[in-house]
């Protein structure tokens, strides 16, 4: 059983939810992010999803894209992320998910990268331009080396769509909170609950809810509907603007899951 | 993802249904104009010495650039699948322009994204679009040009895809975009082929085209794919291949999955996607459309690339033979033309795609010049 499947089961055995924080590695370099995904730990997160920069990250928004951009001119890249997880996994054993698009991950070779990542210690991908229908050889290489490969349901999605991405996905399925792009705001649209429930019928893996949580509040209303809570861009934000407030924040929003 | 699957099952429809074809038909012949004519452009032919050219005039076509047969083809979709809404990138301004014309005409709110860059380099399109009654939004990030436009316009798609048609300007994209506008293009071919067969009794012996993402040149050969002609697709040489400065995909590129296909792109070594440089913003790209790399890989068409100073020739050399002045992006298949006619014997036949006029390009082709106009 690999870390992501130990997470969920020791929370469901004490009733709690799951609290995925989001960071940009390498914004603003890659120390930093060493220093911040300990930071994350400490304040309880459950699992840590790390963006890996690329140049066209479509799924993103503004506060994202921005990030990617200060990340890429800090000269982060896949190579110097699999170096730091080599690095991390001497002092940490939380989760780790990275979560990328796939041109770097092509161009490096599927296969390579995928035995790379897994004898660093990574533990899954999200890759949001890649849809399960394309993905077939990479949850291959996934399966045989361990590591999740995790899908995004839309509320868009059908139900026969569903089913594929549930199958698809392992570790946890990701739910996007709205139509749109990361950081967008959140509005509670009139069928997102009927459509979340039959997820939840179909899928017999966890669901983690993300895009658009923003505050402590958002938080604690998705967290009464999933098994975990998938915060981004206003940790990204906060990261940013308001750093010496940011622990605080987290614990906040912690504390809300 | 279910967009897409929607567009499919949509078109798959529209493109058996009587009416939808019956109606694109009508408004191809009255409204764009159709068939443009092809040209036999006897004093450039002259000047070269070598084989007869003619020219596809595309840039007679409504709007003044090909641009408007799949914009055309495509709000029509937009209305019949019940969307309100068409968004649209543009690189020159004239898919924009295309688009936003195609939304009037069919009663559609139309937004175009930009890149500042294009913003400012084609600040007349950019006008004809707001003329029309779009919005035109501005995008600043990343490298500011086409790129970065199709980024946003497929962020604003994933969030209002309920009620809104992305009208994809090339044949690129994910399916089923590059066949849709592949099929919507194809009428060039289909009428080079009629006139050239009604001009010479017989079949040309080459057509050349530009490419950006690839929708002219695809347009064009499309017709001619099982026929035994030589077929040249000129790439945006920028300021030369060594320097970087280009969008010469497949002369200096390599394969990548990028904005929902597995083609050429331009790309460092941990594939991220490089900055481009071309005179013509609709050439300014870092990638082409996925049917011509397979054409590449293939064999079946050839690709060359002309620099930002053999097009600027070509524009003028156009200009004073024949009295057109060509967009930029047509101004490098005439680059080719240029090269490739003095070698040819008089008896063989090219056929050049005139995608676009050169109006929108005059004034930055006279600050290269260092003439002020305005």
């Amino acid at each position: 059983m690999n870390r992501i499947d130990k997470t969920f089961r020791s929370l469901k055995e004490t009733g709690k939810k799951a609290f995925i924080p989001y960071i940009m590695a390498g914004d603003p370099d890659i120390d930093k992010t060493m220093e911040r995904v300990l930071m994350l730990e400490e304040c309880g997160a459950d699992i840590v999803e790390l963006g890996v920069p690329f140049s066209d990250p479509v799924a993103d928004g503004p506060t994202i894209q921005r990030a990617a951009e200060r990340a890429l001119a800090a000269g982060v890249s896949l190579r110097k992320m699999l170096a730091f997880m080599a690095d991390l996994r001497k002092r940490s054993q939380v989760p780790i998910i990275f979560m990328t698009y796939y041109n770097p991950i092509y161009k490096y070779g599927e296969e390579v990268f995928v035995t790379d990542a897994a004898n660093v210690g990574v533990d899954g991908f999200i890759i949001p331009d890649l849809p399960p229908e394309e993905a077939g050889s990479l949850i291959k290489s996934c399966r045989s080396k361990g590591l999740d490969t995790i899908f995004l349901v839309a509320p868009t999605s059908t139900e026969e769509r569903m089913k594929r991405i549930v199958s698809a996905s392992k570790g946890f399925v990701y739910y996007v909170s709205m139509t749109g792009i990361t950081g967008t705001k959140l509005s509670l649209e009139d069928h997102f609950r009927n459509h979340i429930g039959r997820l939840k019928d179909l899928s017999g893996k966890p669901i983690a809810i993300g895009f658009g949580i923003s505050t402590p509040d958002d938080a604690r209303s998705m967290a009464a509907v999933a098994d975990g809570v998938i915060v981004g861009s206003a940790i990204v934000k906060k990261f940013h603007e308001d750093p010496g407030n940011a622990r605080e924040f987290i614990k906040k929003l912690r504390e809300a899951v | 993802m279910p967009a897409l699957l929607e567009l499919e099952a949509e078109y798959g429809k529209a493109k058996e249904d009587r009416a939808f074809k019956d109606e694109l038909e009508l408004l191809q012949r009255t409204y764009i104009g159709r068939p443009t004519s092809l040209y036999f452009a006897k004093r450039l032919t002259d000047h070269l010495g070598g084989a007869k050219i003619y020219l596809k005039r595309e840039d007679l076509a409504h709007t003044g650039a090909h641009k408007i047969n799949n914009a055309i083809g495509q709000a029509l979709l937009a209305k019949k699948m019940g969307k309100k809404r068409v968004i649209a990138e543009t690189g020159a301004g004239q898919h924009g322009v295309a688009t936003a014309t195609g939304a009037a005409l069919c009663g559609l709110e139309c937004e175009i994204y930009m890149g500042s860059i294009d913003i400012k380099r084609q600040a007349l399109n950019v006008f004809r679009m707001k003329l029309l009654g779009a919005k035109v939004n501005e995008v600043s990030i990343g490298s500011q040009t086409l790129k970065d436009a199709i980024n946003e316009s497929m962020r604003d798609w994933t969030t209002n895809v309920r009620t809104t048609h992305y009208v994809l300007g090339t044949v690129f994209g994910p399916h089923p975009f590059p066949s849709i506008v592949r099929d919507f293009q194809a009428v060039i071919g289909k009428e080079a082929k009629r006139q050239i067969l009604m001009a010479e009794g017989r079949l040309p012996d080459y057509l050349i085209a530009c490419i950006g993402g690839g929708s002219n040149a695809m347009g064009l050969f499309n017709e001619f794919l099982s026929d035994d002609i030589k077929m040249i697709g000129v790439e945006a040489g920028g300021k030369g291949i060594e320097g970087g400065e280009h969008a010469a995909r497949f002369a200096g590129g390599s394969i990548g999955v990028f904005q929902g296909c597995k083609t050429y792109l331009l790309q460092d070594d941990d594939g991220n996607v490089l900055e481009t440089h071309s005179v013509s913003a609709g050439l300014d790209y870092a990638s082409v459309g996925p049917q011509h790399a397979f054409l590449k890989d293939s064999g079946r068409i050839e690709y060359t690339y002309a620099v930002d100073d053999e097009a600027l020739a070509a524009f003028e050399l156009l200009s004073r033979t024949e009295g057109i002045i060509p967009a930029l992006e047509s101004a490098h298949a005439i680059a080719e033309v240029a090269k490739l006619a003095p070698r040819l014997p008089k008896d063989k036949i090219i056929i050049v795609n005139l995608s676009g006029r050169g109006d929108k390009d005059v004034q930055q082709v006279a600050k290269i010049k260092g003439i002020e106009i305005c």
